[in-house]
C-alpha cells in the first residue's frame, strides 16, 4: 500500500474544560492519498474547519496523531514545521485574505518571500503563476481593485506559487457568485488531475463536493458517512 | 523573510497607513528636536568655555595659594599669631576672600615638591595707561594670569615667552580706541605703557603688539609675556622699602606635560600638605561645565520624557497596526513564517518610526539651532565673540538617533510580542 501524504489516528480536539468544554472533534480517522481529491462536508459546526486546520499542522490535537508522509507531526520542531507549512501546503480561503494595499503581485509572492527565494526569482515564479492564471496584467494592482472572482484566483495562484504538494480550499467558493465558483472549481480540480496536487476541500456545498475523489460527511465532530466516487462510478475518472 | 524584506515590508506598511504614521513621527520628532537642540546647547556652551578658560591657563600649570586655615563656625575668632603671615586679597576666588601671603620661603617649599618644575610667583602690574602714536592715553588692565597662557587670538601670534623682548597681546577693543586701522595693522607695532614707581614718578616703557585678543568672559585684559611683566614689576617696586620682602597672593607651578590624573592629585595631595592649594585649569573649566552639564542633563530629562509619551503613542500605532493586519499576520504563519519573523517585522516598523521622528526632529533642530545661533551671534550674545551658541556634534547627533530608535523599539516590543505570539487560526477566523 502507498503511504498516505496524509494521516490522521483517532484525532480528538477540545476546547475549554469540565462543564464549558466543547468536544469539536471525537476520533476521527482519515487517510489522504498522494494526488487524490477529498472533500470535508458538514454543515457549519461539523468539526469540518477544525479537521482542516489540524491536517495543515495549524493546530495541535487534543488527542490523537498525525503523520504527514509517515513522519509524525508532534515530533516536529517549530522550525520545521514552518518549513513544511511553508513547501507544502498551499491554502485557499473563502475571505481570501489578501493585503488589500498591496500589489498582485506582492500577494502572489508572499510564501516565497518567507522562504526567502531571492527577489528576482519570486517575481519570476510568481509572474509565471500569475501568466497561467491569466492574471498577468493585473499584477501591478492593487489587491483590493479586483473582482471577488479575480481575487480567488489570485488566492489559488498564491498556494500554488510555491509549488506545493497539497492544497487546502476552506469554502473556495463561499463568497463567490455561481458563475465565478465554477472557474475557480475548474482551476482547482484542475490543479488536482493535471498536477497531482492533492486537494482537500472543506464544504458545505454538495454540489462542490461531488466534484471531488472523495467524500468524508461529518456532523458534531465524528465522520458519519464516506463516499469514494471512484469505487461508487468506476471509470468516470479513469 | 529576509532581513531586507523584513525592512522593506516594516517601511512599506509605515508608508502605508499614511496619516497614522505622520502622527506617530511628529510625537517623535518633537522629543528628538528636544534633545538635540539642548545637546547642541550643552556642546556649544563648554565648546565656548573650553576655549574661555584655556585663555587662562595652560593644561601644564596649577595655581597654588595658601589658604587661611578654616576656623571652624563654632570656634569664634581665631587667636592673633604674630609670626603667621599677613592675610592678602585673594587674586583668584570669590572678591573679598582672602588667602595667606606667600614669600620666597614658600615658593622654595613648593619647588621642592615632587612633580613640581618650576614655580613663579604671581605678580600683579597695575599699569597707569597705554598709548600709541599719541592718539591719547587709555587706562589698561592687565590679566593676572600670565604664565602658560594660550589666548583667543583675532590677530597676530601671541606672544613669546622666551625672548628679552616686551610684548603684548592687546584686547581687540583696544585696537579703535588706540587708532588702529584693524586688528592686523596693530600687530608689530610699538605701544607706549606707562607705570608709576614705588616713589611716584611715573615712567613709560614699550611694547610691541604681538597679537590681538578676542575678549573673555573675564573682562577685557590685556596680556604680556614675562619679560615684559618684569619689566614693569620692576619699575613698579623703585624705590619701595629695601626690607620689605616681596609678598604674592599666589603663585604658578608648572608640571610635566606627560602628568597624569593621578600624578597631578599626588601633587595636589602633596601641596594640602604643606599646607597649601593648588587648582589646575581643568579644576576651573570642570566646575563651569559641571554647572553647564547640570543644566543640560535636566533639560534631557525633559525630552526624554517627552519622547517616553511619545512612545506610548508608537506602541498605539503598533497595537492598532497589529490588529488592522490580524489576518495578514494569521496568513503569513500559516504560510510558515516564524513568530521570531513576525516579532523583527513590528519592530522594525517601530524602529523605522523611530528613525523618521529622529530624522526629522534631528533635522529640523539642526537648522533652527544654526539660524538661532547665528541670529543671537549678531544680536543679543553680539557680546560674546566665538560662542556658537548651539553646536552640533556628530557624537550627540547620533546619540539622539540611538536613544530615540531605542525607546521606539522598546515601545514597540509590546505589540510585537502581541503579533508574535498570535495564533494562526484564531487569527484567520478573526473578522
Amino acid at each position: 500500500m502507498i503511504e498516505p501524504a496524509l494521516s490522521a489516528r483517532s484525532l480528538a480536539r477540545h476546547y475549554g474544560s469540565g462543564a464549558t468544554r466543547f468536544d469539536a472533534l471525537r476520533g476521527i480517522d482519515l487517510d489522504i492519498a498522494r494526488g487524490e481529491s477529498i472533500a470535508i462536508v458538514g454543515k457549519s459546526g461539523s468539526g469540518k474547519s477544525t479537521l482542516m486546520h489540524l491536517l495543515a499542522l495549524l493546530d495541535a490535537p487534543s488527542e490523537g496523531s498525525i503523520s504527514i508522509d509517515g513522519t509524525d507531526a508532534a515530533s516536529l520542531s517549530g522550525s520545521a514545521l514552518n518549513r513544511l507549512r511553508n513547501r507544502t501546503f498551499g491554502f485557499v480561503f473563502q475571505q481570501f485574505f489578501l493585503t488589500a494595499n498591496a500589489s498582485v503581485l506582492e500577494n502572489v509572492m508572499l510564501p516565497l518571500t518567507i522562504a526567502k527565494v531571492p527577489r528576482r526569482e519570486r517575481r519570476r515564479r510568481a509572474m509565471a503563476v500569475l501568466e497561467r492564471l491569466d492574471l498577468a496584467e493585473k499584477a501591478k494592482n492593487r489587491a483590493v481593485d479586483l473582482s471577488g472572482g479575480q481575487k480567488q484566483r489570485v488566492v489559488i495562484a498564491r498556494a500554488i506559487v510555491g509549488a506545493p504538494s497539497i492544497l487546502f480550499a476552506d469554502e473556495p467558493t463561499g463568497n463567490l457568485d455561481s458563475a465565478t465558483g465554477q472557474v475557480v472549481e475548474d482551476l482547482l480540480f484542475g490543479l488536482n488531475r493535471d498536477e497531482g496536487i492533492t486537494l482537500v476541500v472543506v464544504t458545505h456545498d454538495e454540489e462542490l463536493a461531488e466534484r471531488a475523489d472523495r467524500r468524508v460527511y461529518l456532523k458534531d465532530g465524528v465522520v458519519v458517512d464516506q463516499l469514494d466516487v471512484r469505487t461508487v462510478s468506476a471509470g468516470r475518472h479513469a | 523573510m529576509s532581513f531586507v524584506d523584513i525592512l522593506r515590508s516594516a517601511v512599506a506598511n509605515s508608508v502605508r497607513s499614511r496619516l497614522r504614521t505622520t502622527l506617530t513621527v511628529l510625537a517623535i520628532m518633537i522629543g528628538a528636536f528636544t534633545l538635540t537642540i539642548t545637546n547642541g546647547i550643552g556642546t556649544g556652551v563648554n565648546a565656548y568655555i573650553d576655549t574661555q578658560l584655556s585663555s587662562i591657563g595652560a593644561p601644564d600649570v596649577m595655581n597654588v595659594t595658601k589658604p587661611t586655615v578654616a576656623t571652624e563656625e563654632t570656634d569664634g575668632p581665631a587667636p592673633y599669631d604674630p609670626d603667621g603671615a599677613a592675610e592678602i586679597s585673594a587674586a583668584t576666588g570669590p572678591p573679598g576672600s582672602t588667602v595667606l601671603a606667600m614669600d620666597d620661603s614658600d615658593l622654595d617649599a613648593i619647588d621642592g615638591i615632587d612633580g613640581i618644575e618650576s614655580i613663579e610667583p604671581l605678580v600683579s602690574v597695575r599699569p597707569d595707561f597705554v598709548e600709541w602714536d599719541g592718539n591719547g592715553m587709555f587706562q589698561l588692565t592687565v590679566s593676572e594670569f600670565s604664565a602658560g597662557v594660550s589666548l583667543d587670538l583675532a590677530a597676530g601670534t601671541g606672544f613669546d615667552q622666551s625672548t628679552d623682548e616686551l610684548q603684548i597681546v592687546l584686547p581687540t577693543s583696544y585696537i579703535e580706541t588706540l587708532g588702529f586701522a584693524d586688528d592686523e595693522a596693530a600687530v608689530g607695532e610699538t605701544v607706549q605703557i606707562g607705570i608709576t614707581e614705588a616713589t611716584g614718578a611715573q615712567q613709560v616703557v614699550d611694547a610691541t603688539v604681538t597679537g590681538v585678543q578676542n575678549p573673555t568672559l573675564f573682562g577685557v585684559t590685556a596680556s604680556m609675556n614675562d619679560a615684559l611683566t618684569s619689566a614693569l614689576y620692576a619699575v613698579q617696586q623703585t624705590g619701595s622699602p629695601a626690607a620689605a620682602e616681596p609678598e604674592y597672593a599666589s603663585a604658578t607651578a608648572r608640571f610635566s606635560l606627560d602628568e597624569t590624573e593621578e600624578g597631578i592629585q599626588a601633587i595636589k595631595d602633596d601641596l594640602v600638605d604643606e599646607g597649601y592649594a593648588a587648582t589646575t585649569v581643568s579644576d576651573q573649566i570642570g566646575t563651569f561645565q559641571a554647572v553647564v552639564d547640570g543644566i543640560i542633563l535636566v533639560l534631557n530629562a525633559f525630552a526624554i520624557i517627552a519622547l517616553i509619551a511619545a512612545g506610548f503613542g508608537i506602541i498605539n500605532t503598533l497595537l492598532m497596526s497589529v490588529q488592522e493586519r490580524t489576518r495578514e499576520i494569521g496568513l503569513m504563519k500559516a504560510m510558515g513564517m516564524s513568530g521570531g519573523r513576525i516579532f523583527a517585522l513590528f519592530s522594525s516598523e517601530a524602529v523605522f518610526i523611530g528613525f523618521l521622528g529622529s530624522a526629522v526632529g534631528a533635522g529640523l533642530a539642526v537648522v533652527v539651532g544654526l539660524v538661532v545661533s547665528s541670529v543671537l551671534g549678531t544680536g543679543l550674545l553680539a557680546g560674546l565673540d566665538g560662542l556658537q551658541l548651539i553646536t552640533f556634534a556628530p557624537i550627540p547627533l547620533a546619540g539622539v538617533f540611538v536613544i530615540v530608535m531605542a525607546i521606539a523599539f522598546t515601545a514597540g516590543t509590546l505589540p510585537a510580542f502581541r503579533a508574535a505570539r498570535q495564533s494562526p487560526i484564531e487569527s484567520l477566523r478573526y473578522e
